[in-house]
């Protein structure tokens, strides 16, 4: 077993209580090949991942925290040369929190073909010397479920306490538990959908057309005409973050304010609405890659654990042996509570152990960004109860 | 734990329809607890008889309190049905101190009926001679299973054991046994009706 680095470093002064502190995001190098669902394959690829913690003697108490969309493997803690890129989840992990970093040993992976320093579509293909682009093959959740399986081996993790994530991250911690039923004790599955309805696909088909329609696009291979479809990707995340946020909570944030007081009769941003989309739009554009953005829409729309199992899904989760934390939240329309209900029933079906939280929340799918009082105190008595010994 | 053994210990749990309820599920039975609250009786089911299973609860805060004994909490409301849940999925279906405070009575037991295959219902008896002495001294009841006020009580339904009993008639419930407790948790035989304070029972959940 190789060693496992602390990639933690005291937190320095005056860091926000509960901070994990500066934090180092780490690399491992994966040189056999890996079959893909889609049958193709990669013949090896890197990984970025950070921990927090540290793993106990007999490895019991590793937790793996999944991403979703845009997310990545800084879960939590800052970096030394950027104080203020604070990781995705921070108000959950960290000494003292629900995911408490004293206790658990956290593991947060950017998935393959990500771009936040994973193999990816943006990495040199080494059989062209050229970019992936979109040479770079389709992934999945099951994949993605593959690849931390390995990244496990590596840091000498067995079996993981638990899998945590919310949206695709849930449906990566629900896979876990049917790709590696005895590598994994708890399952939290928050805000999360057991296949993704007609209604949600076509929200991804829409903002793939964007990106896809771009002049920028160049069927994938931007890279080697320096230039990105930046166009393409702002509206796929505008029309994104439309999906993760309420009708209410639109209302409370914008209502129908307008930028300048006045309506000005043109198409310059009026409401304000309208401005947090463009900003929103504009900053992910700068950062995000849009073959990535492509394939993990993908791995959304194909995730369908039931579909084996013509569709019965208790069937489907009959090899699950973990416990389930089951979260939904009032106000997501995007994966609404009736979505996660039917994974508990499935659950309860199969005489699984299962507990289910409906928490009002005003924020939509968002909400399991945020730390509303209930969710979190699910979440931190839940966590408190994992047995580490 | 024995039957015998939980009935020689009527204070074991602290509540006591709880030892009257334990006694009648069987080692390793897969029981839905309805209005499960801080998850209390699962836990002692799950520690003395080794039971399985899920409580229904509304309440967040009492949610998370069940997260915290180890039991598995469903988060739902018990008005709008079971319809998570299999017909005649479990063993036991309880409703511990619940029904009195549900609105649609007839819709819940009809669920309740359907989902388990044998029933639990324990409540507070209306017709216990401190309630009709309130009453009659003009004034509601407040007592150790009627602990509320009026004004801040979550019963909506209070009845008494011959409630009970003719409602089970008129709705073709086969009652398999009866446990009726004075306030201190004592069996009363004679007149349960005036001297019971709490009364818990076992239903057939099969139509007859």
């Amino acid at each position: 077993m190789p060693d496992v680095l602390a990639t933690v470093t005291p937190a320095p002064a005056g860091a926000e209580p509960g901070s994990v502190g500066v934090v180092r995001a780490q690399r491992a190098t994966f040189d056999a090949p890996l079959l893909l669902r889609s049958a193709a394959s990669i013949a090896a690829y890197e990984l970025a991942y950070e921990t927090y913690g540290t793993l106990n003697a007999s490895g019991s108490n590793a937790v793996l925290v999944c991403h979703a969309l845009n997310a990545s493997h800084h879960v939590a803690g800052v970096y030394a040369d950027d104080p203020r890129n604070v990781g995705w989840w921070d108000n959950l992990v960290g000494p003292g929190k629900p995911l408490d970093t004293d206790r658990f040993f956290v593991v947060g992976v950017n998935n393959l073909g990500g771009c936040h320093g994973s193999t990816g579509p943006a990495s040199v293909n080494p059989a062209s010397g050229r970019r992936w682009g979109a040479d770079f093959p389709l992934v999945t959740v099951e994949d993605w479920v593959e690849v931390q399986a390995r990244l496990a081996d590596r840091l000498g993790i067995e079996r993981f306490a638990a899998a945590i994530g919310g949206s695709l991250g849930a449906m990566q911690a629900l896979q876990w538990t049917l790709s590696y039923p005895d590598r994994i004790r708890h399952a939290l599955v928050i805000a999360a959908a057991p296949k993704l309805s007609a209604q949600n696909i076509a929200f991804n088909e829409v903002a793939r057309q964007a990106i896809t329609t771009d002049p920028d696009f160049h069927g994938g291979h931007y890279y080697e005409h320096g230039v990105v479809p930046r166009r393409g990707l702002r509206l796929a995340r505008m029309l994104g973050h439309i999906t993760y946020l309420s009708d209410d909570a639109m209302a409370e944030k914008f209502g129908r304010a307008l930028r300048t007081g006045a309506i000005k009769f043109n198409f310059d941003v009026e409401f304000e609405i309208e401005s947090y989309l463009r900003h929103q739009g504009d900053k992910f554009s700068e950062y995000f890659d849009a073959n990535t953005y492509l394939r993990i829409t993908k791995a959304l729309d194909y995730f369908d654990p039931a579909a084996d199992f013509g569709g019965d899904l208790t069937r489907a989760l009959a090899r699950a042996k973990a416990a389930f934390l089951v979260v939904a939240f009032t106000s997501d329309w995007r994966f609404s509570p009736a979505r996660s209900r039917e994974i508990v029933k499935a659950l309860i079906d199969n005489r699984r152990d299962v507990t289910y939280a409906e928490i009002e929340a005003l924020h939509g799918h968002d909400a399991f960004l945020m730390d509303d009082p209930n969710y979190h105190g699910v979440l931190r008595a839940y966590f408190d109860n994992i047995d580490i010994r | 734990m024995s039957a015998a053994a939980l009935h020689l210990h009527p204070r074991l749990s602290g509540r006591h329809d709880f030892d009257a309820i334990a006694q009648w599920i069987p080692e390793g039975a897969h029981v839905l607890d309805l209005g499960c609250g801080d998850g209390s009786l699962l836990r002692f089911l799950k520690q003395t008889r080794r039971a399985s299973g899920y409580g229904i609860e509304i309440d967040e805060v009492k949610l998370i309190a069940g997260v915290r004994n180890g039991v598995n909490v469903i988060h739902s409301d018990l008005e709008s049905g079971l319809s998570g849940f299999e017909s005649s999925s479990f063993d036991y279906v309880i409703l511990s101190l619940t029904l009195q405070a549900v609105r649609h009575t007839e819709r819940i037991v009809k669920e309740m009926l359907r989902v388990g295959r044998e029933s639990i219902v324990s409540f507070p008896n209306f017709g216990f001679w401190r309630h009709r002495a309130q009453v009659l001294g003009g004034r509601m009841p407040v007592s150790r299973h009627l602990p509320y006020h009026w004004y801040d009580t979550p019963n909506v339904h209070l009845f008494t054991i011959r409630d009970f009993e003719a409602f089970c008639a008129d709705h073709g419930i086969r009652i398999l046994e009866r446990v009726v407790m004075n306030e201190a948790g004592h069996d009363i035989h004679r007149l349960p009706n005036l001297l019971g304070a709490l009364a818990v029972y076992r239903l057939d959940a099969r139509p007859r």
